[in-house]
């Protein structure tokens, strides 16, 4: 049998899109579309007095302007997870679709229709907008404090939530004598997606439901939002999900599906487009969430961790999105990464006058890894102990179990993850050489640890389902909820699909496009979880087709079930290995039969109640050039365990992917704001340093593989994780250089320059 | 889709002339990377355009008569690094515009534009400034020459007059003979991005190689047009190249410039930049002018 799971088969959507045939959101707006265009706040706080539509309506081509005294009050939460039943464990519903209380610059006031985006611009910028305006507050410790500018009436002292761990007796076990003390604050910065496709969409209405072609993640999500955000049943929406160029979690909200589909129901249901320039993707949409961690640990000359305490504080902008979930996340690696008996750790979730904070492409992991991990370093440099022993002594050990989401380390992942990564970079010759540098150009080494969950069991509801369909020809369709928006997964479907069928990869189709009236109910791509959990619904909604095949197989072979199987698209008789005819030629007469015709079929939804730790490590060497402040990346290299690959090129793509946003989140990228007004002052792609390949060495890529004992197919988690060690892998190198420890990211020359000055290093 | 409200297109000089006197509200647009940036952010909506795209005897690098380097208005980026005339006797000034942004805007960019824009961080604008290049101008009453320093005026104003336009910048022989330069950009990535500090220095050895004869230096994002340091440049004159010279050459720029503290940089960073830079500038230069340090 020809297994295509663990080959590099060639993704099944490469030829559409380098050829530009694929299409997206955009390719598929009829032209006679009406454009909407947003008028976004001009104060970071406030409420709005009044909008004079009076000189844009007499604008030529606009159509309608509405604003935020015209919207409905029905209030709706936009995160994209799944829905609960269970009020009390509901997604905080803060938004209207324009709003009169401003609490961002860059808040949705109106919104003008017109017949091409001249007009609109020229409409959006006629409109008078008069504010009350309130104080502000941008720093998220800053806004729990009591006098603070209060942003939603319903959380007073804006916090949206706390959460803590306790273990042991943090207070008596820090008292033994000669511990030493490491502390550290930790900033880490506000951060976009920047996918290559700004979020867009557009709707209409067919038979009195509304459609909305969207580029989304999550497109039974958004049909849920738009439903509630609109005041429909929700079987009155339709959402369907092209082709998108990227999301990375921003596109894990619902972000301006419901503000346009109320404007095409405002305009007797005629085609409208709402596309987001880059500039208001920067403010507008999501951003990563800002978080300062404070840790202590106590330590005893030895390395071993006596007691620790961890306070996170995440900066969560204004609205509640995905809220607290993130610093959660981030939270509930800190115990487990490397195991401490006594613990003290309070996390919290805070509004303030920023654009809001949502999913990003590894859900605080980022967050708590550049915290964690360069505390780590720290505490190595105050005991004077290797930053690699101690790691090795302290890392969670082999037969691990997490408590709560029964995770276990089966394996000795951490130990064979390090060896591999250590010899791809010659990191002990390394270490030697780098030792005791004197000059302006030093070189250093360093390494960081990531954890990461690769699903959302057993916080939140895990299913998967799909469909199958068999074809005249043998060959079939695959359906899921879940959705490619480029990692490749429609890829890594067809061959787990191939495999547990038992047909030639090339004979799987994936439908790549979600459509909410069709396509099974999944909850889409969020978490590193959509081969994890596909897996599951592909190998069961297989088994379920090939007891029909073989079924049918045995009405026309006369053969028992028990003697027959399904083998790379042909139907074999297990005893004597005969071929007895192909899977078309059962297909064919099935579906033609004269007697007993059936639609081959088969749609199965999998529960997945299992969970699995995805781990590994990244090493980066630099040369810093210390009177010009700069940083150059020599090497990096990440080292994972995602089980076992499905398709190692396209597991490679993904690692390349991850390390080069997290090269930008260490070295160069922040959305800053003007703190007299609260205004974003660097919302476009040239002011924003996006890291370029200029920026980037060679990125290698390394793969420990143990097989996953909870998935069918021996995978997990590996969208996320990439992102994950890189930056505090580069902070710990330019500590190793230059012996200055840096305690924010990005580790722009602006840090430098501050931090060398109080080094020493450089005088002016 | 731009908001656009008439575009006229140039047959010629000439015609670009009649069409400035006819439209004096027009706004000229070359290679487009600036002015169309500028109309979708709402900066320039609703104008006019006079396009002088068309006019290919603004394209080119030529040595005139006298020997001054002469290169058309409308010479893209790209076309200047790969000019053998430039890499002959200028060659830190197609190195200086091969930093612009990424190939494609190098590609459409032009050194007319460049420094019509008036901006201080444009990455031929100290360059030329340091090689006391010359703006021609050509207008109603025929051609007009400026030394580039007059032609700035203030942040985003330059010297352009009722009916002109810009159709060249010269570099002249006594400039360029001997001198051997050196560009530093600084940014805070390696491709597209507008320098945080532009940094260019040029020398003239002595025929033994021994004496720095002159030293230019100019940057750009040291103050709101792009300035030369010229305390530094009269502390190098006539010395002998050494490293102490390369220092107190570096140090004596603090005299002249004056960077400004904004959210992209702090005016003491930049000044720590400026002076690493324009060491390290001048030692390039010195080395490619075949001197020793």
């Amino acid at each position: 049998m020809s297994k295509s799971v663990g080959k590099s088969v060639v993704r099944v959507d490469a030829y559409e899109k380098a050829t530009g045939r694929a299409k997206y959101m955009d390719d598929l707006c009829g032209r006679e579309a009406l454009v909407a265009k947003i008028c976004h706040s001009t104060i970071a706080h406030g409420f709005v007095k009044s909008i004079d539509t009076a000189e844009a309506e007499n604008i030529p081509g606009v159509v309608r302007v509405l604003t935020c005294f015209d919207v409905p009050d029905l209030p709706f939460p936009t995160a994209g997870h799944p829905w609960s039943t269970d009020p009390g464990h509901q997604d905080v519903a803060d938004r209207l679709l324009l709003n009169r209380h401003v609490r961002y610059y860059g808040d949705d006031v109106a919104v003008v229709i017109a017949e091409n985006e001249v007009a609109a611009a020229q409409a959006v910028r006629a409109l008078k907008v008069e504010y009350e305006e309130l104080p502000f507050v941008l720093d998220v410790q800053k806004a729990m404090e009591p006098d603070a500018p209060q942003i939603h009436d319903e959380f007073p002292g804006n916090v949206l939530k706390h959460t803590d761990i306790r273990k042991g007796n943090y207070e008596e076990a820090r008292k033994e004598p000669g511990l030493i003390k490491v502390e550290g604050w930790y900033d880490t910065p506000t951060v976009q997606h920047c996918h290559i496709e700004n979020h867009g969409c557009f709707a209409y209405m067919e038979a009195g439901r509304v459609v909305v072609v969207s580029s989304t993640q999550i497109p039974h999500i958004v049909r849920r939002v738009v439903g509630q955000a609109l005041g429909l049943p929700w079987g009155k929406v339709r959402i369907i999900k092209p082709y998108i160029g990227g999301g990375f979690g921003n596109k894990q909200d619902a972000l301006y599906e419901p503000l346009c589909a109320w404007c095409s129901t405002q305009v007797g249901g005629r085609l409208v487009k709402l596309e987001c320039a880059r500039e208001e993707t920067f403010v507008s949409n999501r951003v990563r969430h800002a978080i300062r961690t404070h840790i202590i640990s106590y330590v005893r000359p030895d390395g071993t961790l006596v007691a620790r305490k961890f306070e996170a504080f995440s900066n969560q902008g204004a609205y509640a999105s995905h809220g607290h979930g993130v610093v959660a996340k981030g939270m509930g690696a800190f115990p487990q990464l490397y195991p401490c008996d006594n613990l003290e750790c309070d996390c919290w979730t805070v509004f303030t006058n920023r654009p809001a904070a949502g999913a990003m492409r590894g859900y605080g992991i980022p967050q708590a890894m550049f915290a964690g991990e360069s505390h780590i370093d720290d505490i190595c440099k105050a005991i004077g102990m290797a930053p690699l022993e101690f790691r090795r002594k302290n890392l969670m050990p082999v037969g691990y179990v997490d408590g709560f989401s029964k995770n276990e380390l089966y394996t000795d992942t951490f130990n064979q993850c390090l060896e591999k990564g250590m010899a791809a970079i010659d990191y002990q010759r390394k270490v030697v050489e780098y030792q005791n540098q004197t000059g302006p150009i030093r070189k250093g080494i360093g390494l960081a640890m990531f954890w990461y969950n690769t699903a959302v069991w057993p916080i939140s509801l895990e299913s998967s389902s799909c469909r199958m369909v068999l074809n005249q020809d043998g060959s079939l369709q695959f359906q899921t909820g879940e959705t490619e928006i480029g990692q490749g997964c429609d890829t890594a479907y067809s061959q787990m699909v191939a495999d547990a069928v038992g047909i030639p990869v090339e004979d799987v189709h994936v439908v790549s496009s979600q459509d909410t009236d069709v396509t099974p109910f999944g909850t889409g791509a969020y978490a590193s979880r959509q081969t994890y959990v596909g897996s599951f619904a592909i190998q069961q909604t297989a088994t379920a087709l090939r007891e029909r095949i073989l079924n049918i197989a045995h009405e026309q072979t006369r053969m028992p079930v028990s003697n027959l199987d399904l083998v790379d698209g042909q139907i074999v008789r297990k005893t004597d290995g005969r071929v007895l005819k192909s899977l078309g030629d059962l297909a064919t007469e099935c579906l033609y039969s004269l007697e007993h015709s059936q639609h081959i079929t088969a749609e199965t939804t999998a529960q997945i109640k299992t969970n699995a730790y995805s781990f590994g490590c990244s090493f980066a060497e630099v040369e810093v050039d210390i009177p010009m402040c700069k940083v150059k990346l020599l090497n990096i290299i990440n080292v994972h365990d995602c089980g076992r690959l499905i398709n190692p090129a396209l597991a490679e793509a993904q690692v390349h992917g991850g390390m080069s946003m997290a090269i930008g989140y260490g070295l160069s990228e922040e959305l800053k704001f003007d703190e007299k007004t609260g205004k974003p002052l660097n919302n476009n792609l040239l002011d924003y340093k996006l890291s370029t390949f200029m920026d980037h060495p060679t990125l290698q890529a390394e793969f420990v593989e143990n097989a996953e004992p909870t998935s069918p197919f021996g995978t997990k988690a590996l969208g996320e994780p990439p992102a994950c060690s890189p930056a505090p892998a580069i902070r710990n190198a330019i500590l190793n250089a230059t012996g200055v420890a840096i305690d924010c990211c990005p580790i722009t020359p602006h840090v430098l320059y501050r931090k060398f000055k109080e080094a020493g290093l450089i005088a002016d | 889709m731009y908001d656009m409200k008439a575009l006229y297109q140039a047959k010629d000089v000439a015609d670009a002339v009649a069409l400035r006197l006819a439209h004096p509200e027009a706004h000229i647009i070359a290679g487009g990377s600036d002015v169309l940036v500028q109309m979708r952010e709402g900066k320039r909506a609703g104008v006019e355009l006079i396009s002088i795209q068309g006019l290919n005897e603004l394209r080119g690098v030529s040595l005139e008569e006298d020997g001054t380097l002469r290169i058309g208005s409308l010479t893209s980026f790209s076309h200047i690094t790969r000019d053998p005339l430039i890499q002959q006797y200028i060659n830190v000034l197609g190195e200086a515009v091969d930093q612009v942004g990424g190939p494609q805007i190098r590609n459409i960019g032009t050194i007319g534009g460049n420094t019509c824009n008036g901006v201080t961080s444009a990455d031929s604008a100290s360059t030329l400034h340091a090689w006391d290049a010359i703006v021609e101008l050509t207008g109603p009453n025929g051609v007009r020459r400026q030394p580039i320093h007059d032609f700035y005026i203030k942040a985003g104003k330059v010297d352009i007059r009722e009916g002109e336009i810009q159709t060249a910048i010269l570099i002249p022989k006594e400039s360029y003979e001997n001198t051997f330069g050196h560009y530093i950009k600084y940014a805070m990535r390696n491709a597209m991005d507008i320098a945080t500090l532009g940094t260019s220095v040029n020398v003239r050895l002595s025929a033994d190689k021994k004496t720095v004869e002159r030293a230019r230096v100019a940057f750009g994002v040291a103050g709101p047009v792009p300035l030369r340091a010229k305390t530094a440049e009269a502390v190098a004159a006539g010395k002998p190249a050494s490293m102490e010279l390369a220092e107190a050459f570096s140090q004596a720029v603090k005299e002249d410039i004056n960077p400004r503290d904004s959210w992209r940089a702090a005016k003491d960073f930049r000044m720590h930049i400026a002076v690493e830079s324009a060491k390290r500038a001048f030692i390039e230069s010195v080395r490619l002018a075949g001197g020793e340090l």
